[in-house]
């Protein structure tokens, strides 16, 4: 059977969630080959076997941390052609991170593939996988394939279920020489977010967002308490970052993250198309707004027309009580 | 000597239009209006305050992109741009990110170059990869996605802000550079600005100025191919109920029912 690359997205060892979704989209074009490259590397293999994962390569050089994307271009077709020379290598597969879309785009150009970015699901086909996108603010489903070389392909948050596949899982080193470009943009400093405890915005089954209609910084504490009632993820739309009351790492839409949760609450939001851009693929859609006209009520499966500071709430209070 | 710097631009329908696609599945640039994507004006804002800091700077836009396309560099010559560019062929129609980042980088050159500056994606393809890929084709440095960017002797230093931390930048140029919509609100152009625009030099490039081969961009030139493009089914209407007092508990009703709770 045809194997298939996928690169792992992990912070110090621990695999983040999209990875793990990639090996169950992996396993139905060949045998997932992981690629963990970096500190902790070899720590990933246990969990992405557990998924699927037939062999993990890894690579703890400094380089990865010390120098932006082009090590880890160096290092991914390195991968490419050591599984290509072997036997038959049928895709590659990447998560739709901001710097996991740029070494995916620099290394279909190195080897001479077609790139699709931003998959929201990939299946095979005879003439080889064929990727769905979600396009113009969701308002589109494309299919598209790679028609040259090995298909490369980035795919979003929450596009597959995480599935329990075990599977080998063998560790072996990858032998990577970097290029003369490796080491021409230096990280000179790192600052880790801080953890605030709530779910990943881009992996949470449940996002609660405010927007404008918050009206401050401080008043985000009512969206938090939802949030947090329902175990969610807190987002926040370009007006209410701008306005300096939420961080822009919590920024849901078209230059912020585009999240596809279960269920996604819209709190004093109007729904620009800019917003919708990034959580309209979402499954359940229900928003708190004043304005009886406000756009995103096109969108929602249930929508209160209110005062989100009477509904979010004693809609928290209501949830707190049924859970007991 | 002077900086030069090369701003790169779409022109791109306006996202509030009702965007659709071609009868051979390219992006329909007829029915829409079009305009200088709004993530590109961040690029040329920050093209701007780097010239302004150096001592003579020099900044020219370029745009690879049909007739129309002209609106979009006369924007930036009106916000204070020096010169543009316009690269336009027939044969360009249907070019995808790969085939658009070589025509990019052959008039980067032919242009000369210290410093790229790019939007952090264009508002209609949104895929964010074209200034990697022309910096892997020019073979420079890749300084992208940064939410502040300075130049000094010769050297650009900027804030990536990533998904699991913000890290601080710095490389030789030249360099790409890329910038967010977090590096500083674009300036309007000025009346006197929209004025000057008008006299400011747009040179017009076509494949062959660039040597480059017609089966090497375009639709044929293109290494992914759409099979099919369908308009996602509206949403089917929801349930919308005014809050006269239980609007928060009716919603819990709503979650129960959705198993949510
Ligand atoms: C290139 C570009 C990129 C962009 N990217 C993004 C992006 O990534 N994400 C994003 O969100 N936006 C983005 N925008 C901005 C977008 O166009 C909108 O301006 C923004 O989404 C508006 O945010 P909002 O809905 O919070 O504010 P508004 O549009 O002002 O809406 C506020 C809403 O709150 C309601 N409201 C007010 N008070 C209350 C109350 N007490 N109770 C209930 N409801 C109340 C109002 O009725 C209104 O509907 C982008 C724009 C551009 C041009």
């Amino acid at each position: 059977m045809a194997e298939v690359l996928v690169y792992v997205d992990h912070v110090d060892g621990a695999v983040r969630k999209p990875t793990l979704e990639l090996l169950t989209l992996a396993r139905r074009i060949g045998d997932p080959v992981a690629v963990a490259l970096g500190a902790g590397a070899a720590n990933t293999a246990a969990t992405l076997a557990e998924h699927g994962a037939v062999k993990v390569l890894t690579d703890e050089a400094a380089e990865y941390a010390d120098y932006l994307v082009v090590p880890k271009v160096d290092a991914l077709q390195a991968a490419v052609e050591a599984v290509s020379a072997a036997g038959s290598l049928a895709a590659v597969l990447v998560p739709s991170s901001a710097e996991a879309k740029e070494i995916a785009a620099r290394l279909a150009l190195r080897i001479g593939s077609g790139v699709i970015t931003d998959a929201v699901d990939v299946e095979a086909d005879d003439k080889g996988p064929v990727a769905t996108q979600s396009v113009f603010a969701a308002s589109y489903s494309t299919k598209t394939r790679v028609s040259k070389g090995t298909p490369v392909i980035t795919v979003k948050p929450n596009s597959a279920p995480v599935e329990a596949a075990p599977a080998a899982g063998t560790v072996e080193a990858l032998s990577v020489t970097f290029s003369a470009q490796a080491t021409g943009t230096k990280v000179t400093g790192r600052t880790p977010r801080e953890s605030t405890g709530r779910p990943e915005l881009t992996e949470a089954a449940i996002v609660v967002s405010g927007g404008r209609g918050v009206n401050g910084s401080e008043n985000f504490s009512i969206i938090e308490a939802l949030a947090d009632s329902l175990g969610a993820a807190v987002g926040a739309s370009r007006a209410a970052v701008d306005a300096g009351w939420y961080p822009h790492t919590n920024q849901v839409g078209q230059t912020g993250k585009s999240v596809s949760p279960q269920l996604y609450i819209a709190n004093g939001i109007s729904g620009a198309i800019q917003h919708r851009a990034g959580m309209q693929t979402s499954k359940t859609i229900v928003a708190v707004n004043k304005d009886a006209e406000a756009p995103i009520f096109d969108l929602v499966d249930y929508g209160v027309v209110g005062d989100l500071f009477e509904v979010v709430p004693q809609l928290t209070e209501e949830i707190k009580t049924r859970k007991g | 000597m002077s900086l030069r710097i090369v701003v790169t631009v779409k022109y791109v329908p306006d996202a509030t239009g009702d965007r659709h696609f071609a009868e051979d599945l390219t992006v329909d640039r007829d029915d829409v209006d079009g305009l200088l994507s709004e993530l590109d004006e961040y690029a040329v804002e920050q093209a701007l305050q780097i010239a302004d800091e150096a001592d003579d700077a020099e900044i020219t836009v370029l745009t690879v992109g049909p007739e129309d396309a002209k609106d979009a560099l006369r924007k930036a010559l009106s916000m204070g741009a020096d010169k543009a560019i316009h690269v336009e062929d027939d044969d360009l129609h249907g070019t995808d990110a790969i085939g658009t980042s070589l025509v990019l980088a052959k008039a980067i050159e032919k242009a000369g170059y210290d410093l790229v500056i790019s939007g952090m994606a264009s508002t209609d393809g949104t895929m964010g990869v074209l200034p990697a890929l022309v910096a892997e084709r020019l073979g420079v440095p890749q300084v992208t996605l940064l939410s502040e960017v300075s130049v000094a002797d010769g050297v650009v230093k900027g804030r990536r802000d990533g998904d699991t931390a913000s890290e601080q930048l710095e490389a030789s140029l030249p360099a790409v550079v890329s910038v967010t919509d977090q590096s500083g609100e674009a300036r309007y152009p000025s009346f006197k600005g929209i004025m000057a625009a008008k006299k400011k030099p747009v040179q017009s490039w076509d494949l062959e100025d660039l040597e480059i081969e017609a089966d090497e961009v375009g639709l044929d030139g293109s290494w992914t191919t759409v099979d099919s493009a369908t308009e996602r089914p509206a949403r089917t209407a929801g349930t919308i109920v005014k809050d006269e007092g239980e609007g928060g508990k009716q919603l819990a009703e709503f979650l129960v029912g959705q198993k949510f709770i």
